[in-house]
């Protein structure tokens, strides 16, 4: 579904990506850790298009198309989900709108016809209860005013409501108490579906406990440094990622 | 305060390239016009007066009117500059073709009705449906007035003005410059000089207007200013809600538009005063366009009366207006809800006055600017609070938004404050569309042109809710024309 070859991206100058070598199949869930300042936002990122990152060099094809020379927007249409580490606020908008704004230019661009807002309504309902999200949150503005972690859920929200065959998922779990873990993670898990991937960016094992991961890959200074099944994460958690490092920097003295 | 984009993270070459707005009014309507020649002097004001039947008292009032303006500079305080205009060059009086008013619809030249459909406002009587009464003034005269009869049962007077001017001249001495006198400004002083037209609207004691009342101005004659004077009278107890809008034909030269509004509160009344102006705002390079020079007050007179202004500006090259209120009677509310925006090289310098006078008066001030392009938007706005009045509280807000970084926002909020128990809350904000919510709306589908208006609508939001639903969706609609191309 997803391959990346030879990424690098950076911002003014500034090389962020250093090389990013993955492959991503339809069914699979892949987990990216790694430190603080690592890069994986920014990989998230230009996945979905950010344009404050430039690519200069490698490729990367989603479902056999060139995914670099789309936009976010037609990325978006194509299947592919960005649930933002930092979800923005957009005052005087109500989230049920939006929702529905999204929804029909999805929709409107794989020449379906756009719901009316009953049958809108209807399925966006049955979401909110996936989520356990209060139904109020519709009506208030996008993530206007909700805390830390209203604003996750409502990223998972929008996800359910979207189903994207691709879900990039930014440290999704972090800032989210014990029992909205649970919840989101059950959302996440109802979405896992043989033609659909995710990438799950995180910190910590304990999303992974609710959400089994087929790989678990560490990001450090822009590169993917290991690769690994489901144990890996259980080892991180133990040593840190110092060892992993020391190692990545032996191999890059080897290999140079 | 004063702030200029600098952005970095707005994507300042799309926004350039895709400044191109189109003014969908912009057609010319062609009916031979009966007009005056060029110029003005108190001959041109006698034959104005002339043409319109008036009586004496009228002539009178205008000429004194005149007088005091040859004595008056144009005023330059506001933050607009625009090349010097030759008040000579103008011409006062334009009619379209015949010389009588239309007696019914079948009289009005269908060229008219053709101008109007174009605007969508058809006069035809399916308009009852929705419950609008229109007056539509065609540069300088009032060509229809639709449901009057309906209105004149209930006592309603809903007409020309000039139609008033010689029908209720008892009502016109009264309150006739009562809340904007002739000496108030120079651009009022001129208007009471050589207004041709406008809409009278009296509401009797006790009776709730049961439709909007509406009037439609256009001006469609080359080198015609427009100077429409309009006065709303609602008795004690009335209630009338009233809208107004506006377009003008393309042309490269500027064209002068400069009305007064005058709108009485008696006791217990209330006027609510609603405008959508969208008058042709020039190219993109700046060229053409209206200079909407205009006066607007209201005087709550009586107790617990209320007058309510909502304002949706995108149109004018200039748009230079201050709608206000004298809360004078006990217990009256004034409001002020506005959004205006700017594009290309627009230049809008407005705000509201709420003067208050009477004990328990309360105002709320709700400014929504957007600038884009190379449009340069201004909030004025000041609260006066009298000793006399007790217990008075004002609420201002004035929320700028910027799209780009060719573009300025800046706001001068006066206060006033003589009476030292009054409350007064004012909060301000200038924000950016940033990259940010663009990027966020990307990624879930939504097209950077829609994204923007959605978020341009959001935050506009506290406004549009005040108009009535009709004119909330044209506004939108209005909003979305004024951007296209606003951003990339
Ligand atoms: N727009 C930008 N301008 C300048 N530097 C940036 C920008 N975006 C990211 N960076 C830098 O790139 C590096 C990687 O950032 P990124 O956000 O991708 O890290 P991360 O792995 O997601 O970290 P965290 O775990 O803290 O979320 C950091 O050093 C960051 O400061
Ligand atoms: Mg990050």
């Amino acid at each position: 579904m997803l391959v990346i070859k030879d990424l690098h991206a950076g911002v003014g100058g500034k090389t962020i990506l250093n090389g990013i070598d993955l492959t991503v199949n339809a069914g699979e869930v892949h987990a990216i850790m790694g430190p603080n300042g690592s890069g994986k936002s920014t990989l998230a990122n230009v996945l979905a298009g950010r344009d404050t990152y430039k690519v200069t060099r490698g490729s990367v094809t989603y479902l056999g198309d060139d995914l670099l020379a789309m936009s976010p927007e037609e990325r978006a249409w194509a299947g592919i989900f960005l649930a933002f580490q930092y979800p923005v606020e957009i005052p005087g908008v109500s989230n049920l709108y939006f929702l529905k704004t999204a929804m029909n230019a999805l929709r409107k661009h794989r020449g379906e016809e756009e719901l009316d807002a009953m049958d809108f309504l209807e399925l966006v309902k049955k979401k909110v209860d996936l989520v356990q999200m209060d139904a109020s949150f519709l009506q208030r503005a996008v993530n206007e005013g909700f805390s830390g972690g209203e604003k996750k859920r409502n990223e998972i929200l929008q996800m359910a409501v979207l189903e994207p065959r691709l879900a990039i998922l930014d440290e999704t779990d972090s800032g989210l108490d014990i029992d909205a873990l649970k919840i989101v993670a059950g959302g996440i898990n109802a979405m896992r579906a043989p033609d659909r991937a995710m990438v799950v960016v995180t910190h910590y094992q304990r999303l992974l406990d609710h959400i089994v991961p087929d790989k678990v890959h560490v990001l450090a200074h822009g590169r993917i440094v290991k690769s690994g099944g489901k144990e890996l994460a259980l080892e991180l958690e133990e040593k840190g990622y110092s060892w992993i490092e020391e190692q990545a920097g032996q191999q890059a003295v080897v290999g140079s | 305060m004063t702030d200029s984009s600098d952005s970095s993270t707005v994507k300042n070459v799309e926004l350039r390239e895709l400044a191109g707005q189109k003014y969908k009014y912009g057609w010319v309507t062609d009916i031979e016009s009966d007009s005056a020649p060029p110029g003005l002097s108190e001959e041109i004001i006698r034959f104005i007066s002339a043409k319109k039947d008036e009586p004496e008292f009228m002539l009178e009032w205008r000429l004194k009117a005149y007088r005091y303006w040859l004595t008056m500079k144009e005023p330059n305080w506001a933050f607009v500059h625009y090349p010097p205009i030759d008040y000579q060059k103008i011409i006062y009086y334009s009619a379209p073709g015949s010389k009588k008013g239309p007696e019914s619809l079948d009289d009005v030249d269908p060229k008219l009705l053709e101008t109007y459909e174009k605007l969508g406002i058809p006069l035809a009587e399916q308009k009852m449906l929705t419950g609008v009464a229109v007056d539509a003034v065609f540069d300088s005269v009032s060509v229809a007035t639709t449901y009057k009869d309906k209105l004149n049962e209930m006592g309603i007077i809903f007409c020309p003005f000039s139609e008033a001017v010689r029908e209720h001249p008892e009502l016109i001495k009264k309150y006739l410059g009562s809340v904007v006198p002739t000496t108030d400004n120079f651009f009022a002083a001129l208007n009471s000089a050589v207004f041709t037209d406008g809409s009278f609207v009296y509401i009797p004691k006790g009776v709730r207007c049961p439709m909007e009342l509406s009037t439609y101005f256009r001006i469609n004659a080359a080198n015609t200013g427009q100077f429409e004077r309009t006065l709303i009278i609602a008795d004690a107890g009335a209630k009338v809600s009233y809208l107004e809008g506006c377009t003008a034909p393309m042309r490269d030269e500027n064209q002068l538009h400069a009305a007064v509004v005058e709108l009485v509160a008696l006791d217990d009344a209330s006027i609510k005063y609603s405008t959508v102006q969208n008058w042709y705002p020039g190219d993109e390079n700046g060229v053409g366009g209206i200079f909407n020079f205009v006066t607007k007050r209201g005087r709550c007179q009586g107790r617990n009366s209320r007058i309510s202004w909502t304002q949706v500006e995108t149109g004018s090259a200039i748009t230079w207006k201050y709608p206000s209120c004298i809360l004078q009677g006990d217990n009256s509310v004034g409001e002020f809800y506005s959004v205006a925006l700017t594009n290309n090289y627009q230049q809008a310098d407005t705000g509201t006055k709420m003067i208050h006078i009477g004990k328990n008066t309360k105002s709320t001030i709700i400014s929504k600017g957007i600038s884009a392009g190379h449009g340069q938007n201004v909030y004025r706005g000041l609260v006066k609070i009298l000793k006399s009045a007790e217990g008075a509280r004002n609420y201002s807000q004035c929320d700028s938004l910027l799209l780009g970084d060719k573009c300025g926002a800046h706001t001068f909020p006066y206060i006033d404050v003589r009476n030292s128990a009054a409350r007064m809350e004012h909060e301000a904000s200038t924000s950016k569309i940033g990259e940010d919510q663009l990027f966020y709306c990307q990624q879930r589908g939504i097209a950077p042109e829609d994204a923007v208006s959605m978020i341009v609508n959001g935050f506009c939001k506290d406004v549009f809710r005040e108009l009535p639903m009709e004119f909330a969706v044209e506004a939108q609609k209005l909003l979305e024309i004024s951007l296209e191309g606003a951003v990339g």
